[in-house]
């Protein structure tokens, strides 16, 4: 390793211009922003943030965020495996339709969507009139928070696990059949095992993403301390007082979260690496 | 499900692949995969315009054409028209750099220009503020300076090319990395500058690819709220871009205003699927591979 020079030559031209845009761009955008929030933190210290984030209402809107995120992740991880397996296998009038259609929560301004499904299931909404008679209220609870994170994630399961479809040979189900099992039995011991790292990636994709929405989350939120305030939402209101010690304090314990969340992408990926030989 | 059929001796009514599920399987995921995606987003997708219209054409347009919705649409044009040729072109030197020099901490430089998507937005806002705020010190001299940053242009600029930050790079490596480095080798042994090279021989084979990840880069950059509200101040006619107005407008109870500027961004993010789809379709071999499908 040490043998090995930190850039090998080559005729090839630009290596001071492009490193030089790369590297002044990571610089001003990525690392000088995110080294503003750790040096805060280190200002601020270690006793005054622990004081911060151990607050119960901190904590409820950090285990809100957590919570809801990962049973917003759960549901998508099911429909997003059924979408995709339904989008590559079967032949239906307006498949090419809702294979775009996929990729709209990624479209979407958050914004939009957030006003949207507020719109829809407000007890006066369309929806939420229905919902509604059954005793099921969505908006302003944390059904509404779900939903609008289902929605926000909803792309990703189905676009990382449609790739792995496509490549499956039809001849390992055959073997399968061949040999005795049924459809369903084929389903779950040959099919699932290979879907697995790409269905894992995409629920942790999901989850990472849900963890920091906010436009969506606001407005259909209802935003009640202690039940329904996302983690977020309480960076913004002590930016609005201008706390910054405590949104800093705040925004590390979320960078935290994102942090082992990119650790835990990569290793699932590293362990189907290993498992299956690609991803 | 399938078993009974399977088993069945009696005479199939169809012959069935063993690699497909029954009809009655078939057409019950069909419905569910079809049922959750229109409920899901269809419905949504549906009741923005169905709201901007629910007094008609007349009050959507004019709705459109107050002075905060008109300066909200020109902040959000000059916001996308700055944020994202900065990107693209950070995108391009990057890829270039990676995928043409060997050197070591790649895998990890790659990790640092992806590292944005996993980051909350009002983390990444609150970043800036923390920077350029007129708390920080280089904050202060900016403004004391006349070059405020934060709840200014120049600001929302950042958080935006932030949040869009991996976009290009992350369709061109792939791409490029597919490609080699044989082609412009040869170009150079023949005699072609630097420049040529790349204008000839290099963004040929890439463009489809820089403008699938452009068009992304766009869409977000223009529906961007979480950062954008935090870096912006929200002041009104001043700072307060298309997303932030459908926010103010709707706590104002504006709803026709509200929701007839949703439907605006609805239509560019239409516009934006639209020529991806098409993208996808036209130039599936110029993209890189978990495109598609």
């Amino acid at each position: 390793m040490s043998g090995t020079p930190l850039i090998q030559r080559t005729a090839m031209p630009g290596l001071g211009v492009s490193a030089g845009i790369t590297f002044f761009m990571l610089t001003l955008v990525v690392a000088l922003p995110i080294g503003a929030l750790l040096w805060q933190g280190a200002e601020f210290g270690a006793a005054n943030i622990w004081a911060t984030i151990n607050r119960e209402r901190v904590w409820a809107a950090l285990w809100l965020s957590f919570r809801l995120s990962f049973l917003a992740a759960c549901f998508n991880l099911v429909f997003g495996v059924i979408l995709a397996w339904v989008l590559v296998r079967y032949r239906f009038p307006g498949r090419r339709i809702i294979d775009a259609a996929v990729d709209l929560p990624f479209a979407l301004p958050t914004a939009v969507a957030g006003i949207a499904l507020t719109a829809l299931y407000a007890p006066n909404g369309v929806l939420g009139q229905l919902t509604n008679q059954i005793g099921w209220q969505v908006a302003y609870t944390q059904w509404g928070i779900w939903l609008a994170l289902v929605f926000v994630g909803l792309p990703f399961v189905t676009r990382t696990v449609q790739p792995v479809i496509e490549e499956i040979e039809t001849e390992v189900e055959e073997a399968s059949a061949t040999l005795g099992a049924s459809r369903l039995h084929t389903l779950r011991h040959v099919i699932a095992p290979m879907l697995m790292p790409a269905a894992l990636t995409g629920f942790a994709l999901s989850l990472a993403r849900a963890v920091g929405e906010y436009g969506s989350v606001i407005f259909i939120a209802g935003n009640i301390p202690l039940r329904t305030e996302i983690a977020p939402l309480l960076i913004v209101i002590q930016l609005e007082e201008y706390n910054y010690g405590a949104a800093g304090a705040i925004g590390l314990a979320m960078l935290a979260i994102s942090f082992s969340m990119l650790l835990l992408i990569n290793l699932i990926q590293i362990w189907s690496r290993r498992r299956i030989g690609h991803v | 499900m399938s078993d009974a059929t399977l088993h069945k001796p009696a005479t199939p009514a169809r012959f069935r692949s063993a690699t497909e599920e029954s009809p009655a399987a078939r057409w019950a995921l069909i419905a569910v995969a079809v049922g959750g995606l229109a409920l899901l987003v269809g419905a949504p997708l549906v009741i923005v315009f169905v709201e901007a219209l629910s007094r008609g054409w007349a009050a959507a347009v004019t709705s459109l054409a107050s002075r905060d919705a008109q300066s909200a649409i020109r902040l959000t044009l000059l916001i996308t028209a700055i944020a994202v040729p900065m990107n693209a072109v950070f995108g391009i030197a990057a890829a270039w750099f990676i995928t043409k020099f060997d050197f070591r901490g790649k895998a990890f430089l790659i990790t640092l220009i992806d590292l944005p998507f996993s980051i909350s937005p009002v983390v990444a806002g609150l970043c800036i503020v923390l920077l350029f705020g007129a708390n920080s010190a280089l904050g202060g001299w900016l403004v004391a300076s006349g070059y405020p940053i934060v709840f200014a242009v120049p600001g929302i600029v950042l958080a935006t090319v932030f949040v869009t930050f991996p976009f290009v790079a992350r369709e061109l490596i792939p791409v490029m990395i597919e490609q080699g480095r044989a082609e412009e080798e040869a170009a150079l042994t023949l005699g072609a500058t630097g420049w040529r090279t790349f204008r000839t021989v290099t963004l040929p084979n890439i463009r489809w690819a820089l403008l699938y990840g452009t068009l992304l880069c766009t869409a977000r950059a223009m529906g961007e709220f979480g950062a954008v509200a935090v870096v912006s101040g929200k002041i009104r006619g001043q700072t307060a871009t298309m997303p932030i107005t459908i926010e103010m407008f709707y706590n104002e109870y504006l709803s026709i205003a509200a929701f007839s500027m949703a439907a605006l961004l609805t239509g560019f993010a239409l516009l934006t699927l639209l020529l991806k789809t098409a993208l996808e379709l036209r130039h599936a071999d110029a993209l890189s591979a978990t495109r598609r499908h």
